[in-house]
């Protein structure tokens, strides 16, 4: 067949745009080369729906940043996914940094955010009681949130396929060639065609737009962080930042929707596979977030991880438009910070283009906005789980007892949309060993459950796919 | 809701010798529920020998000698449950309260006069310890390892090295061994190892593994799975020396670098933690700062043997019974001292003595913090020296105790101390 549109890429941004198109009468699939979605920059950055006061005013970022963020409280609900609207500040230290928290006030005003003030530093510590004495001043804003990257991720890719959407993993592209009214795309070995094609693939979005014809350039940017156990989540309340300097971006300290705390992200140009922590990277980040606090208790981190931003050479500003050489391509490229925050407002962009690009949108009245995830079980209350369990007794047996994380859900999230195959897919949809014992007591069970679902032996089962296998044989 | 007199979180050695010993101090209305799918703990998987040396005089393997305790909780019709889960612990003022959850009950509560806590401890795992790299497949904490090899027949790799020198690493530098990996090296971060003697003469010497002593793995390599380690000598502060690094060539890295008591019920019931142990601070007979809620075992303070887990559960077991035959309250107290350490005593186990009118002696169980030669342990009560005992070794990967007569406590001291002195 010939599929309406191709989406190549299953990161947020790719999922929520497909989950957007299949609102309408279209036949969609999204071409993904890891063996699940939610792999790149989607999988590990911040985690933060930021305000939109950062962008300069004017830019794309700026506009789709404050949309998207204005956007994610209901989308988050839809998709049954975790967001919360904690807010931030922007800490200053000293005059300098002073003049330019007001500088970025200003240009939150011209962005249109809202929810902006400037406060001394004593009003800052009364707020966030663990900040710094050597805070002078910072910028409040209440519209901004934290939200989880990858469940919004594999909500959207999931409901997408709910309402209809085809999703191919380990497909990577290897060539495009356009042939009359449709594009053939192929990994070497499989062909799959479609008349529009959405290029949505993060870190390798230059390497398809090669492909189509168009020259771009993007460059990884490491970003490092260390997560703490959730005893340390309640530190502080709202997203910590600070004035970005000559010498840096600075680092943030930010709660997770999950509880625990995060720090990071260092800044530093890499190789596009190069997904290692560094000892300096650890280093920095740990000595920049005491600045901002000295409360962080490094014992209590659990695991420390790094994520690759896509930045374009070409431009600092995100570059959405139909492809100059191939008219029915959409190419979404450097979608770098705000990326996240901006999704759900790219996605509506991109069907907004391909529409005036000639795609005809004819509504789904058959369409569901709304999913159910696999990771709620906890928060049920005790008539609301007896009641699950009644039904299905898996529900009973908790495998992840450091995230308390049942067989329910971990069966739930390898048979509901997208598939989970592998263990590291079971962890972003259940938290199945996330917590501090990081999978030391459930990873056993858990590979026992997915080869058992997938009818595969034990010694099949990855951590993420490819050659990543857990087992390398049986015993004597 | 369902009433017993004692709730034993945890069916493992130290939930099984306290729900015996409560037993045969006369109380019977118990309860012990184990999250597992049987009774044993930890022990089903350490299918070694060395167990029981101190409490059967006989060298049993980890599974023999849970077998032993099973036999008699099952000989005494102790009730216990498995695959249960408890999810929190109460201390309300109309007495204990235990939520858990199975299958077969769903979310179900329990009352209960005493509870004793004995949940074990958990491994520190990659992310604790901070090691730069990737994240791919083929690293384990050791534990986990055991588990794939012993319970499951399964090799997690063939190629091995080992950080830390903890028991359970070098357990299993022998077993992955004897089933045909390579044990290439064990790197162990302080110039001393944290396992036993003879665990290092057993299983490393006797096949030729080499331990490495200050070194540690700088680095993971690979992208799939893990590829090799960076192992490096560090410094007094533990700074990795660049110079003094090499590659080692790997497809698993398996992790031995500390135990930490699981203790996040005990935490959330609001009771007292010792920084230092990750347990419950407790008094002699193992009560925690909550009266009628006891805690022993791994989940208190991390022992070397399962001989000592069980001769600690079972005065926790008999004085949970004797609470719940006082009629659940506590036993007269005279005074309560703290336990002073010095000389470089990290921590002690009880961490408090309450003096009674009546008092038994009492064995203070303590851990030091380096290698130390030629000293003596001495017991001060009041400032005064009342007892000491020549040491010609004392290492941090060993448990000690001093004891502190029923004579001395008698006197009703406002201070006990124990101190090592050179």
């Amino acid at each position: 067949m010939i599929f309406d549109v191709a989406v190549i890429g299953g990161g947020v941004v790719g999922g929520l745009t497909a989950r957007e198109l299949t609102r309408y009468k279209l036949s969609v699939i999204i071409l993904e080369k890891a063996d699940d979605v939610a792999g790149g920059a989607s999988r590990a950055n911040s985690a933060i729906v930021h305000g939109g006061f950062d962008p300069l005013p004017g830019t794309l970022k700026a506009k789709l940043n404050a949309k998207g963020t204005a956007m994610m409280a209901k989308l988050a609900e839809e998709l049954d996914v975790h967001y919360r609207n904690n807010g931030s500040m922007v800490l200053a230290f000293g005059d300098e940094q002073d003049e330019k928290v007001r500088e970025l006030y200003d240009r939150g005003i011209k962005n249109g955010i809202p929810g902006l003030s400037v406060i001394s530093g004593d009003e800052a510590r009364r707020l966030e009681p663990a900040l710094s004495d050597t805070v002078t001043s910072a910028l409040l804003c209440t519209s901004s949130g934290i939200v989880c990257p990858y469940d919004l991720n594999i909500a959207a890719v999931g409901n997408a396929m709910d309402n209809g959407a085809q999703l191919k993993c380990n497909f990577e592209v290897t060539d495009i060639k356009s042939v009359g009214d449709h594009y053939v795309i192929t990994n070497g070995q499989e062909r799959v065609e479609a008349r529009y094609i959405v290029n949505a693939a993060g870190l390798y979005c230059d390497t398809i737009a090669a492909m189509l014809g168009d020259k771009y350039t993007i460059t990884a940017k490491k970003g490092e962080y260390m997560l703490f156990d959730r005893s340390e989540g309640d530190m502080v309340d709202r997203t910590i930042f600070q004035v970005p300097t000559k010498a840096g971006k600075g680092i943030l300290i930010t709660p997770t929707v999950d509880g625990n705390l995060l720090i990071g992200p260092t800044s530093e140009k890499t190789d596009k596979d190069d997904c290692s922590t560094t000892l300096d990277g650890l280093d920095l980040t740990k000595a920049t977030a005491l600045k901002s606090s000295g409360k962080l208790n490094f014992r209590k981190i659990i695991t420390s991880f790094c994520g690759l931003r896509s930045a374009c050479e070409e431009s600092e500003d995100f570059i959405i438009r139909m492809s100059d050489n191939s008219p029915r391509c959409l190419e979404l490229i450097g979608i770098d910070s705000p990326g996240l925050s901006s999704s759900p407002a790219i996605a509506l962009y991109a069907v907004e283009l391909l529409s005036e690009a000639g795609l005809v949108l004819e509504r789904n009245e058959e369409f569901v906005p709304t999913r159910v995830s696999a990771r709620r079980f906890e928060k049920l209350s005790a008539d609301e789980k007896n009641a699950i369990i009644a039904k299905d007794p898996a529900f009973g047996h908790l495998v992840c007892r450091c995230e308390t994380i049942t067989e329910g859900e971990i069966l739930q999230a390898i048979r509901q949309n997208p598939p989970a195959r592998s263990l590291d897919a079971v962890k972003r949809r259940t938290r199945a060993g996330m917590g501090r014992c990081q999978g030391g007591f459930c990873s056993p069970f858990v590979t026992e459950l997915i080869a058992k679902e997938l009818g595969i032996p034990e010694t099949d089962v990855t951590k993420f796919g490819g050659n990543s296998k857990l087992l390398v044989g049986k015993t004597k | 809701m369902l009433s017993y007199d004692l709730v034993i979180v945890g069916g493992g050695p130290a939930g099984m010798a306290a729900a015996v010993s409560a037993h045969d101090n006369g109380t019977e209305n118990i309860l012990i529920i184990e999250r597992d799918d049987s009774l044993g703990g930890i022990l089903r998987q350490c299918i070694h020998n060395g167990f029981g040396l101190h409490r059967f005089g006989e060298e049993l393997t980890g599974p023999e000698y849970a077998a032993r305790y099973r036999k008699m909780v099952m000989e005494r019709n102790i009730p216990f449950v498995c695959n249960t889960m408890v999810l929190s612990i109460e201390d309300t003022d109309n007495g204990k309260v235990v939520t858990a959850m199975n299958s077969d009950r769903g979310v179900f509560t329990l009352d209960a006069q005493a509870i004793v806590l004995a949940m074990g401890c958990r491994e520190r795992p990659r992310g604790a310890l901070n090691i730069p790299g990737t994240r791919p497949a083929g690293i384990y904490t050791a534990g986990t390892a055991q588990r794939y090899v012993n319970i499951k027949g399964m090799m997690p790799g063939k190629n091995i090295v080992i950080l830390g020198s903890g028991d359970i690493g070098l357990i299993m530098a022998r077993r992955m061994t004897l089933e045909g990996a390579n044990v290439k090296a064990v790197c162990e971060l302080m110039p001393y190892s944290g396992g036993l003697n003879r665990n290092i003469v057993q299983c490393l010497k006797d096949f030729n593994i080499p331990l490495l002593l200050s070194h540690t793995v700088a680095q993971i390599h690979g992208n799939e799975r893990v590829t090799g380690v960076t192992i490096a000598e560090v410094d007094e502060k533990f700074r990795v020396i660049p110079e003094k690094s090499q590659y080692i060539e790997c497809d698993t890295l398996l992790l031995s670098c500390g135990l930490l008591p699981e203790n996040e019920l005990t935490q959330a019931a609001g009771i007292d933690l010792d920084m230092i142990t990750g347990g419950a601070s407790v008094n002699q007979n193992r009560q925690t700062s909550k009266n009628g809620i006891f805690s022993a075992g791994n989940v208190l303070h991390v022992h070397d043997l399962v001989d000592y887990v069980s001769e600690e559960a079972e005065l926790a077991g008999r004085s949970a019974s004797e609470y719940i035959k006082r009629g659940a309250v506590d036993k007269k107290i005279v005074k309560t001292v703290s336990v002073g350490k010095a000389g470089g005593i990290r921590y002690t186990v009880p961490q408090r003595i309450d003096i009674y009118d009546e008092n038994d002696d009492v064995k203070v169980y303590f851990r030091v913090g380096a290698v130390m030669n030629d000293v003596t342990l001495t017991v001060k009560a009041d400032g005064e020296v009342v007892s000491g005992q020549k040491k010609r070794k004392m290492a941090p990967g060993e448990m000690e105790y001093a004891v502190v007569k029923k004579a001395v406590l008698d006197t009703m001291p406002d201070a006990i101390d124990i101190e090592i002195v050179k």
